[in-house]
């Protein structure tokens, strides 16, 4: 397929990887942190990992939706979708995530709730229209990839007088998550997590674009490369951090030219900024309170916000206690060192979020930690 | 979660949607995100929307960087 095998070609990764251990300077670590999950996945199922020289170390970051909710939110959804009233559509990634306890929105749908699995934010208004004798929840989360399409639901809803669609709004955003890492007591003061430069995440970036990275680079002298997700792109984005930091520079840097621009997509941003705004605060699992780091819907919306229309408090969450995700999404720990790994917690009996997204860091190691997918021949 | 796919566009059916071929298979996508798709442009596409086009200039710069990548250049650059 285009723009996907020539990305993927094995010439151009060997002479990247071959690159890679020339210009990495063997007196010095190197520790990088790539945010996004999709990046985390692939630097696996390539076997990106082990092919990197010892002393260049990729930190896996907080950037997977799914294994950041907290379990209180995904109670709130169990909930709704218990409401006989209720139709809950959600996106396939959520469905097996466990809540509080072993419950979960797939485990609500065996128990009769009536659970529906939505490609896109479309189908859930299509859901509306066909059935309006029911109330329709869509449950939107992801960063600011899947939010333009929730908010242009938001606004069809509106356009159509749709009396039965409402949105559980958990909708994230990459630069606070972020400045909430280098924050953190473990990067600024214990060291427990050296964090060198970052792997900024392609498809969030076609959205926001480069720009807004450019404070990291400022405020905390990290260089910044959005990167792509193709094998070849993730190479390349590695050693353009590789270069940054041996010529002690901090720079924002863009290796996904081909689909992200310095100001991003304007039209998608307006339609952000028109339905929704900031919440004062947020809690994600593993990384607690973060300020000003999700959306909530805008009052002009309200009739659209199922928080509103259902009288939703705010959520407790209780996590696991032998989970570590937490950790694991703070980069303080690696999932070998959560003792429920591979035991207690695997794909098939998952316990934690990490462990139940394709972009968890759990499951990554998992699935692909002492094998690899080869790179696709020429 | 946020892994969008490049497909080409095969249709405009209208100023919202698209018709877009991913190898073998025709899906028909939401490109209200889009200014002005046109037939034969190459979009991403995640959880059945386009999020932005792909420049082939540019895409084809980053390819022909990686195939000038002269290993000797900073060969005893680091000694």
């Amino acid at each position: 397929m285009k723009y996907v095998s020539e990305f993927r070609d094995k010439d151009r990764f060997n002479k990247l990887l071959q690159q890679i251990e020339q210009e990495a300077d063997p007196s010095r670590d190197y520790h990088f942190m790539e945010f996004c999950g999709g990046h985390t996945h692939a630097i696996f199922r390539y076997g990106i990992a082990q092919r990197l020289p010892k002393h260049v170390e990729m930190v896996h970051g907080p950037g997977c939706p799914v294994c950041v909710m907290p379990s209180g939110r995904i109670d709130q959804a169990i909930a709704l979708a218990h409401d006989p009233r209720v139709i809950l559509c959600s996106y396939g990634d959520m469905l097996r995530v466990p809540g509080s306890g072993r419950n979960s929105l797939l485990k609500a749908k065996g128990e009769g709730a009536d659970v529906r699995m939505v490609y896109s934010v479309m189908d859930a208004l299509a859901i509306a229209e066909q059935n309006p004798e029911r109330e329709v929840v869509f449950f939107a989360i992801g960063f600011e990839t899947t939010t333009p399409p929730t908010a242009l639901a938001i606004k069809t809803a509106q356009q159509r007088e749709l009396k039965n669609f409402s949105v559980l709004c958990n909708h994230l955003l990459t630069p606070p998550a972020i400045r909430h890492i280098l924050e953190s007591p473990e990067v600024r003061e214990l060291g427990t997590v050296s964090i060198d430069g970052f792997l900024g995440p392609s498809h969030v970036s076609t959205i926001i674009g480069c720009q807004p990275y450019q404070y990291f680079v400022e405020e905390y002298q990290k260089p910044v490369v959005v990167t792509g997700f193709e094998p070849v792109d993730l190479l390349q984005g590695i050693l353009m951090l590789i270069r940054q930091h041996n010529q002690g520079i901090f720079e924002v840097e863009n290796q996904y030219r081909r689909g992200v621009t310095e100001l991003g997509n304007v039209k998608a941003q307006m339609l952000m900024a028109e339905c929704f705004e900031m919440r004062t605060r947020f809690n994600w699992r593993g990384l607690g309170d973060i300020p000003y780091s999700a959306l909530r819907i805008r009052s002009e919306f309200a009739e659209f916000d199922a928080e509103l229309r259902f009288s939703l408090e705010e959520p407790v969450s209780r996590e696991h206690k032998a989970c570590q995700c937490g950790a694991i999404l703070r980069g303080v720990k690696k999932p070998k060192d959560c003792k429920i790994f591979g035991k207690a917690c695997t794909p098939e009996t998952p316990v934690g979020p990490c462990m139940v997204s394709s972009e968890g860091a759990c499951s990554a190691y998992y699935h692909f930690g002492p094998i690899e997918v080869q790179v696709v021949e020429k | 979660m946020c892994l969008a796919i490049p497909a080409q566009i095969v249709e405009i059916i209208d100023e919202n949607s698209a018709k877009v071929a991913l190898g073998s298979v025709t899906k028909e996508v939401t490109v209200t995100l889009i200014e002005e798709p046109q037939v034969g442009e190459y979009i991403l596409i995640h959880a059945g929307f386009a999020l932005n086009r792909i420049d082939p200039e540019e895409a084809q710069k980053t390819l022909e960087l990686f195939d000038s990548i002269d290993l000797t250049e900073h060969l005893g650059k680091l000694a």
